[in-house]
């Protein structure tokens, strides 16, 4: 699903270049569910941002669903973003004057799905994540909890290949970080192909596989 | 297209503070420069009303007594424009459209039944309403060159002398007044604004009625003219002036032997005036136009600033660039026609309020009549101001859907 070979990027900060990764090899199975760990400063906020074609990179490959993911423009990168990717972010990312269905019928709008076909699917959706008596909350109106439940909704309405979530469980307590985990899973195994980037190693122990990125390498595999 | 509406007025809905704001700037500029050029408009019609009903480039020309003398000749000599000067101009001054000549008799007593007025008494030939061409009449018609030429005795008579004789809007044609005692028959009614009204007061016969009746043989007190189109009407007074003084032995330096007007003098006073004061609403205008247009400009960039998130995560979800700006644009579009269209309406409003407030409660303001704008003006300036507001907003959509997502993301 996703092959990285040799990617490097470095960052401009005025005078001074920061080189972050130097030359990630990395190879993601279909329906795998993995975690990229790594201290911060590790590069792995850079590797998600270009995995999720957020950002560019400098050298290497990589492939996406069988797509080289290579200088694209903005439109296509988008267009990429849109139909491939599903993103789940620590800080939730809900735009906050739309309401929870309306919040998970985002990407559909992009997508250029009908407005009554919209609604339908970020009702189904939020059907799934158990939300659905929250339908037309706002995001101010839900807990921590609820609203990354929303955004998971949203993540997974447009039917994306990849589910990219950064830190999805770095905002909660514990409690309800074991439920966002249980539901991550349970949404694994539908089928998804899931990266969970995180710094916290009993979110990792509960991924397949654990990737650890040191010094903007991958350090085991 | 109609989702990306829905989707725009959703924001809008949701940001009312902000909307209201952009709104608002662009709502006042437009109402101001409306009203401005309304209100410049109105006086520019209370001036030219103040003309009244004259056309604006007629000469008239009187004589006096001589004040320098000449040829051996003392000052104080009384000089006497007659017919024969009327002949002289046509035949030697190019240029004249219209001539003729105006008798006067001094005041008299017109009356009707047991109704008397008291009325100037003139004796005209049929051109001189050809030269007063604007002058309305509210009954009957001009005076005709058979009136002249059978000398019948029929008289025009001003609007506010009618008014006293017969009852306001009486048609008096056909009745037959008495003319300090000579009986006349009345064929129309003018209504001369010129004078503050004093013109109306006026009774006016043929001219050969009036020589048969006050004598006075071929003289003429005013001669009236208008010059010709394309012919200079100072340039026609200066040739006419320097005929009549040569023919009656004047100093060409004498200001008062024979003397003239012309309505083109104030008439260009006047236009220079309304040159004024059309730049100066021009200026303060254009001022509060550049004020909205600031405005839209710095709210539009707050906006963007304010929205960088929300772009951020938009984008990350799939929205593209063109996507992006386009939606910032038609956002800003829609709330700035909007806008303008209201202040446009409001302004247009309240003129013509104004105006009716004027009309139906009979005030008149000196120099101040039907304030209006030129509505082509008005929308121009609003198209003007939503381009503007659409350019102010594209710099920074452009700057916003150029950032990546991450880094959108990150702003708070």
């Amino acid at each position: 699903m996703i092959k990285l070979h040799g990617i490097h990027k470095s960052y401009r900060s005025g005078e001074q270049s920061v080189h972050v990764l130097k030359g990630v090899d990395l190879h993601i199975r279909d329906g795998e569910l993995v975690s990229i760990m790594g201290s911060s400063g590790s590069g792995k906020s850079t590797l998600l941002n270009i995995l999720g074609v957020l950002d560019g990179y400098d050298q290497g490959s990589y492939e996406l669903a069988g797509q080289q993911v290579n200088n694209l423009g903005e439109t296509e990168a988008a267009r990429l973003r849109n139909k491939q990717l599903g993103f789940v972010f620590q800080s939730f990312n809900l735009l906050p004057f739309k309401n929870a269905a309306e919040n998970v019928a985002l990407p559909l709008y992009y997508q250029g799905v009908g407005r009554r076909e919209r609604n339908h699917r970020a009702e189904e959706f939020l059907d799934i994540v158990g939300l659905s008596d929250r339908k037309t909350f706002m995001p101010n109106q839900l807990s921590g909890g609820q609203k990354q439940r929303v955004a998971i909704a949203r993540a997974l309405v447009g039917r994306p290949k990849v589910i990219l979530a950064d830190e999805p469980t770095g905002a909660l307590d514990s409690q309800t970080t074991l439920e966002i985990m249980t539901l991550l899973k349970e949404i694994h195994e539908r089928g998804n192909t899931m990266i969970i980037v995180t710094h916290e190693q009993d979110i990792a122990d509960q991924t397949q596989r654990q990737i650890f990125l040191k010094d903007g390498v991958v350090a085991t595999t | 297209m109609l989702d990306g509406l829905q989707e725009i007025l959703f924001t809008l809905r949701q940001n009312k503070l902000r909307t209201v704001l952009t709104a608002f700037g662009v709502f006042w500029g437009i109402f101001m420069l409306v009203l401005l050029l309304g209100a410049g408009r109105g006086m520019q019609n209370g001036v030219w009303d103040d003309f009244g009903s004259e056309v604006l480039d007629f000469i008239i020309v009187w004589s006096g007594d001589t004040s320098v003398a000449y040829r051996g000749m003392g000052p104080g000599r009384k000089i006497q424009l007659d017919l024969a000067d009327i002949q002289a101009i046509t035949q030697q001054v190019s240029g004249v459209r219209m001539i003729s000549a105006e008798r006067h008799a001094g005041n008299g007593t017109i009356s009707f039944e047991r109704k008397n007025s008291n009325a100037q008494i003139a004796g005209i030939p049929d051109d001189y309403f050809r030269i007063k061409e604007d002058v309305p009449f509210n009954f009957g018609r001009r005076p005709n060159p058979l009136d002249v030429e059978e000398i019948r005795k029929v008289v025009v008579v001003g609007s506010a002398v009618a008014d006293r004789l017969f009852a306001k809007g009486v048609d008096p044609v056909g009745k037959d007044v008495r003319v300090k005692d000579v009986v006349m028959k009345v064929v129309g009614v003018f209504y001369d604004k010129g004078n503050r009204g004093q013109n109306s007061e006026r009774v006016l016969m043929p001219l050969s009625t009036f020589q048969k009746i006050y004598g006075g043989g071929a003289i003429t007190n005013n001669i009236w003219l208008r010059p010709a189109k394309g012919v200079d009407g100072f340039e026609l007074e200066k040739k006419v002036l320097e005929l009549l003084k040569r023919r009656h032995d004047v100093s060409p330096q004498d200001m008062r032997g024979v003397n003239s007007f012309n309505m083109a003098m104030p008439a260009k006073n006047v236009n220079g005036l309304f040159v004024g004061i059309d730049i100066f609403i021009w200026f303060v205008g254009l001022g509060t136009l550049t004020a909205g247009i600031v405005g839209i400009s710095n709210i539009m960039i707050i906006t963007v600033k304010e929205r960088t998130r929300e772009i951020g995560i938009r984008k990350a979800l799939g929205a593209t660039p063109f996507k992006i700006v386009s939606t910032l644009l038609l956002e800003s579009t829609l709330v700035t026609g909007f806008a303008g269209y209201l202040g446009l309406v409001f302004g247009v409003a309240l003129l013509e309020l104004v105006a009716f407030g004027l009309r139906s409660a009979g005030a008149k303001l000196p120099y101040f009549l039907n304030p209006s704008v030129d509505f082509q003006l008005a929308i121009t300036a609003l198209l003007l101001l939503v381009a503007v507001g659409v350019l102010a907003g594209l710099m920074p959509a452009l700057h916003a859907a150029k950032i990546t997502p991450t880094e959108a993301m990150r702003a708070e």
